[in-house]
């Protein structure tokens, strides 16, 4: 019996060895370790053995019975492991197919201007303020220092809807209106940005609606190194920390003094080439100190209260900061434009 | 203006400083140099040549044979085209070898069989520009004078080695619309000295009275006229160097007499008029208004009808001239002029701005009145052109002048304080960094302890307040050396309001859903303007459009964002979605401001999703933007106010349009446009909305809370109705919530069915209802309970059947 017992041992290792799936090794398990199977039919004749063979042949059945449940344990865990391996290399795909797309838009590029200046003047303590499109000649010009018959008004043709109403032609008619409201008390410092209509015929470099954004800071002390210091930082922050800037005077009626910014030119670092027009400078923007005439007809007291203001366009910031040959891009709205304004722009980091 | 360096050199001393140097520091201390061109850096080898013989080219009619003297060994053959050329002239010769402006280069060739050793040139060819060439000389060669010496650099005689600096003046600086204020204002910068030159001639005996008298009847606008008379003039071309320092200018030569004029203009910023004294018509100058229609033939030939806007200047009888702005034909100089009766006089801007613009005429006399003169030169102008007459075309000063003077003229003094512009500037200058500021701009002052009063000459009439006194000693200090500070007051709180953070929510809504923002114009043609308004009203209009297309203001969004839609499919952009956050314009009426009111529009045509190897695609329909905007109104917590309904709008498909209502109003419209509209603007398939972006972000909504996650589960039922096919989604929507009661937590539609297995006429809309408490797990009984009840009014209120 003994020698049975060994020799289904061999079998059944042998089996165990040969089986290539996990239903031939439950086969196998239910041939020799089943009810049926020929080791309980070994130990159900244990009753024709003698008294010292019945403990030893009990023992190497047992022995036997473990030795066989342990190789298909493990043949088992084998199998389970390549089943899954195989189901794993059914399921490989093509990585390198694309994705499924997911719909993505993004902000017009002059907003996209707008709002990282807003951003940094709100960093700065300011507020946003916005006014009609639709003005009064008073906003528009007389409360800027521009009377009726100022030939400033001449560097601005505009569109008038009667002759009291117009489109207006800068976003200055809102810092008028904020001062008015603030009746004559500071301190005020809001940016405007907005859209504003001038009286041009559409090319390159015209737009007959354009946007501007214009800062103003109304308060006790207001001086004019403060005007030059947030110019200052705000150039370094829209076009970076290594652009100089240089302040030239200029003229506006509702300034005095009035100047114009500068900063150093991107393409050549300041030596001077066909985008800066050799200067190695490029305009920006125009500001300068409230003029005391402003202040007054909105309530404020010139003699207490000074105050700076500055304003620019964001299609010129655009134009300059991503290359943008041609102003009327900004309002065909071709998508194939728009679209690339989408991604992080690393110009300003450093 | 543009400034010759030679000239301002006979100013003010500018030692080493080159052209460049000087235009840096102009343009940095307060007047943009735009450009600087020296037109002889372009050119080389060009000579004064002697025509010595001219015949016909013997192959050729219209070109001439020249033999010319270059000053060099034998005189050369040179083949020319222009029918000026003569025997005898003294000319301009580009040699072989020469350069000349265009990168154009000069070599020996032949032409027609014939050598030509260089080329005459014209003063076009030079560079210079059509309209300031000498009439004579504008159709062929220009003829130096007879004393050039053959061989000699033609550019040093032509001037062309001077550089000019184009200056861009800024309106309050037109006191440097004349070289005499650019002269000033260079010597400030340079801390130099301004040298004017001084007129010298001796007067007749005769009296200028005796030939002439004054009245001036619009004293307003006319406070000072005086006029010298000169005689025996013999009118000839100007010297070469009076020439070119005009042609520098931008000026035209045209005889010595007007050029004179012209050169004083240049010079001392002051208009001058020369009159034909023999054709002036009359012994008087009368100064007036124009009467109504009287007419005047001008100068530049055109006759122009008047008006009593216009100021003239009239032998008693009628006009000779437009005041301020140009001569009348009738009295101008010609070659037979022997007597000239000169003006220089004091117009008002108003007056003279009045007429340009009417006549649509601007002088460079014109555009210094308009802008302002100073009255100190005016006598000083006319004596020096009188000198210049007298020394140029041998005339005869008469004695003495006639004169109207009421001009009076305030001395302007501007007190200041060192404490208040170091305080304004940010700055710590001493008393005596500004007081050399002001000896350096030439300003007389008086110091009392820190306080300085500054007598303001005539020739800076645009300072009048502190401020500017502010702004002259900051820049002649220099803004670089302004130091930078931030402000110091109160520090206040900077942000954006809660209007302005919730449209930044609405564009991220929008991108975030594949939605680009659009800006267009918001101005129209009349013909758009009322398609897709969501108010009714009449347009904006403007008094005077630049184009039909831009005439009115805008009502709706829409038309343009579908004019966007058509420009991109036009260029094969097929897949468009787009949205514009802008104002429309409503009329409160005429000469009132009118409402602008913030509205949000989309357009969105082709394919939403596409994801070709996956065959994935999803073609953007009424739904696709339905879904967007309910996206948005759960963001702006206002999806349980909304609710949509049927509509009909101009311009869009009756059948696939819907209002959206908040709280029961109408906020905006949703749908796909009309397909006339789709013809109108070859677009196909475009789903556009609409909506008052102001009322939405107006409205109150709740604070932000957190609702506790569910404990106790909820239960499900779904059920399939058979209704009516006009029976919509909305009603039973509508229907099961009333009846609902508080378990039922939410309905949603998963199918909705029209075909073989409905009876005609009849559809299936199935629902997931769902059931809730959050404070208990239900019980299958209550659950049965409340649906029965929806079950019972959907059966009584929509003869709703459940679908078996």
């Amino acid at each position: 019996m003994q020698d049975r017992l060994n020799q289904l041992q061999e079998e059944a290792l042998l089996q165990i060895e040969a089986a290539s799936s996990l239903k031939e090794l439950q086969d196998v398990r239910v041939a020799y370790l089943g009810k049926k199977g020929p080791i309980t039919e070994v130990l159900r004749g244990m009753g024709k053995l003698s008294e010292e063979e019945r403990p030893l042949v009990g023992a190497l059945a047992n022995e036997v019975r473990g030795k066989i449940a342990e190789r298909l344990q493990e043949k088992q865990v084998l199998l389970e492991a390549e089943a899954v391996q195989k189901k794993l290399a059914e399921e490989s795909i093509d990585v390198t197919l694309p994705g499924r797309p997911v719909p993505q838009g993004n902000d017009h590029p002059l907003t996209r201007i707008v709002q990282e200046i807003e951003d940094l003047f709100i960093g700065l303590g300011y507020t946003v303020e916005e006014g009609p499109e639709v003005e009064t000649d008073y906003y528009n010009f007389e409360a800027l220092n521009l009377p009726k018959d100022h030939p400033a008004r001449d560097m601005q043709d505009s569109f008038y809807i009667t002759e009291e109403t117009l489109m207006r032609t800068q976003t200055s008619p809102v810092q008028a209106r904020t001062m008015e409201k603030h009746k004559g008390k500071g301190p005020i410092k809001i940016i405007c940005p907005g859209k504003v209509y001038r009286r041009d015929n559409d090319d390159a470099t015209h737009s007959h609606q354009f946007m501007q954004i214009e800062g103003l800071v109304v308060d006790e002390n207001i001086r004019m190194s403060d005007l030059k210091g947030t110019l200052e930082v705000f150039a370094k922050k829209i076009f970076g920390a290594d652009r100089k800037i240089r302040l030239r005077p200029s003229f506006f009626p509702f300034t005095e003094p009035s100047v114009e910014m500068d900063v150093s030119c991107k393409i050549c670092g300041g030596d001077g080439c066909s985008v800066c027009k050799g200067t190695g400078w490029i305009e920006i923007l125009g500001a300068g100190m409230v003029h005391p005439n402003v202040l007054r007809m909105s309530g404020f007291d010139p003699e207490k209260y000074s105050g700076f203001a500055f304003g620019m366009g964001p299609e010129r910031i655009a134009m300059l900061k991503y290359g943008v040959d041609d102003i009327r891009h900004f309002y065909t709205n071709d998508v194939r434009f728009l679209k690339q304004f989408s991604p992080v722009d690393s110009s300003t980091e450093k | 203006m543009l400034v010759s360096y030679k000239w301002l050199q006979s100013f003010v001393d500018l030692g080493n400083i080159t052209p460049e140097e000087l235009a840096e520091k102009i343009t940095k201390s307060g007047i943009e140099v735009e450009g600087i061109e020296q037109k002889s850096t372009t050119m080389k080898n060009i000579v004064v040549g002697h025509v010595l013989e001219k015949e016909t080219h013997p192959n050729a009619d219209k070109l001439n044979k020249c033999l010319v003297d270059l000053g060099e060994g034998e005189p050369v053959q040179i083949i020319c085209g222009a029918p000026n050329v003569a025997a005898g002239q003294k000319v301009v010769v580009a040699k072989p070898g020469a350069r000349l402006p265009g990168n154009i280069k000069i070599k020996k060739s032949k032409i027609r069989g014939e050598e030509s050793n260089g080329m005459i040139c014209s003063l076009q060819e030079l560079g210079f520009e059509g309209k300031v060439v000498p009439k004579d000389y504008a159709e062929g060669i220009y003829v130096l004078p007879s004393d050039a010496i053959a061989g000699s650099d033609a550019l040093e005689l032509l001037n062309l080695n001077d550089a000019i600096l184009e200056l861009g003046l800024t309106p309050n600086r037109a006191d440097c619309m004349s070289m005499y204020g650019v002269a000033y204002e260079t010597a400030a910068i340079l801390g130099k000295s301004v040298q004017i030159p001084k007129s010298n001639y001796t007067s007749s005996n005769e009296k200028t009275s005796d030939y002439i008298s004054v009245t001036v009847e619009a004293t307003a606008d006319n406070p000072l006229y005086t006029a010298k008379v000169i005689k025996n003039v013999k009118i000839g071309p100007s010297p070469l160097w009076l020439q070119t320092r005009l042609m520098n200018a931008g000026i035209r030569p045209h005889n010595n007499v007007v050029d004179i004029t012209n050169f004083i203009l240049l010079e001392y910023g002051q208009p001058l008029h020369a009159f034909d004294y023999d054709r002036f018509g009359s012994k008087e100058i009368v100064v007036r208004r124009a009467k109504v229609g009287e007419k005047l033939t001008t100068l530049d030939d055109v006759e122009r009808e008047l008006s009593s806007d216009h100021l003239v200047i009239t032998n008693g009888s009628e006009p000779v001239a437009l005041a301020g702005v140009m001569g009348g034909a009738n009295s101008e100089v010609q070659n037979d002029t022997t007597t000239i009766l000169l003006e220089s006089a004091y117009f008002t801007g108003a007056v003279v701005r009045k007429a340009s613009k009417d006549h649509g005429l601007r002088s460079e006399a014109s555009s210094r009145y308009e802008k302002g003169i100073d009255p100190k030169r005016i006598h000083l102008a006319a004596e020096r052109a009188a000198a210049l007459i007298a020394e140029l075309a041998g005339g005869e000063v008469l004695d003495g002048l006639v004169e109207f003077d009421q001009l009076v003229t305030e001395p302007i003094s501007i007190a200041i304080e060192l404490s208040k512009v170091n305080q304004f500037l940010g700055t710590e200058l001493s008393l005596d960094d500004v007081a050399s500021i002001l000896q350096r701009l030439q300003f007389p002052y008086q110091l009392d302890g820190e306080k300085i009063s500054v007598s303001i000459p005539t020739r800076r009439w645009d300072l009048q307040i502190a401020e500017d006194m502010y702004e002259e000693i900051a820049r002649i200090y220099g803004y670089d050396n302004l130091p930078t500070t931030l402000p110091k007051g109160e520090q206040t709180a900077g942000g954006l309001t809660a209007y302005q953070k919730k449209r930044r929510i609405v564009r991220e809504v929008l991108e975030g859903a594949g939605v680009n923002q659009a800006i267009t114009y918001s101005l129209t043609s009349k013909e758009k303007v009322s398609q897709f308004a969501l108010t009714k009203a009449e347009p904006v209009e403007l008094a005077m459009p630049m184009s039909e297309e831009h005439g009115v203001l805008r009502l709706s969004l829409i038309p343009h964002l579908l004019d966007a839609v058509s420009y991109n499919r036009a260029r094969k952009n097929e897949n468009v979605s787009l949205f514009e956050i802008g104002s429309v314009f409503l009329s409160n009426g005429a000469g009132v401001l009118p409402k602008e009111s913030e509205h949000l529009a989309g357009a969105l045509t082709g394919l939403y999703i596409n994801h070709p190897w996956q065959a994935q695609k999803v073609v953007v329909d009424f739904y696709t933007v339905k879904g967007i905007l309910e996206q948005l109104f759960k963001k702006l917590q206002l999806d349980t106010m909304i609710r949509y309904e049927k509509a009909e709008y101009e311009g869009m498909h009756p059948g696939q349009t819907a209002n959206i209502l908040l709280n029961d109003q109408v906020v905006g419209y949703v749908g796909k446009i009309h397909p006339s509209v789709e013809k109108q603007y070859d677009v196909k398939n475009v789903y556009v909305f609409e909506l008052m972006l102001d009322e939405l972000l107006h409205t109150n909504v709740p604070p932000l809370a957190y609702t506790m996650i569910p404990r106790f589960p909820s239960m499900t039922r779904d059920i399939a109705l058979i209704v009516e096919n006009g029976t919509t989604a909305g009603e039973l929507e509508e229907i099961i919530r009333t009846a609902g009661g508080k378990l039922l937590k939410e309905a949603k539609v998963f199918d909705v069915y029209e075909g073989d297995k409905v009876e005609a006429g009849k559809k299936s809309v199935a629902f997931t209802l769902t059931y809730f408490d959050p404070s208990r797990t239900l019980t299958d009984e209550e659950v049965g309970k409340a649906h029965e009840k929806i079950l019972t009014a959907l059966k009584d209120r929509a003869r709703a059947e459940l679908r078996q």
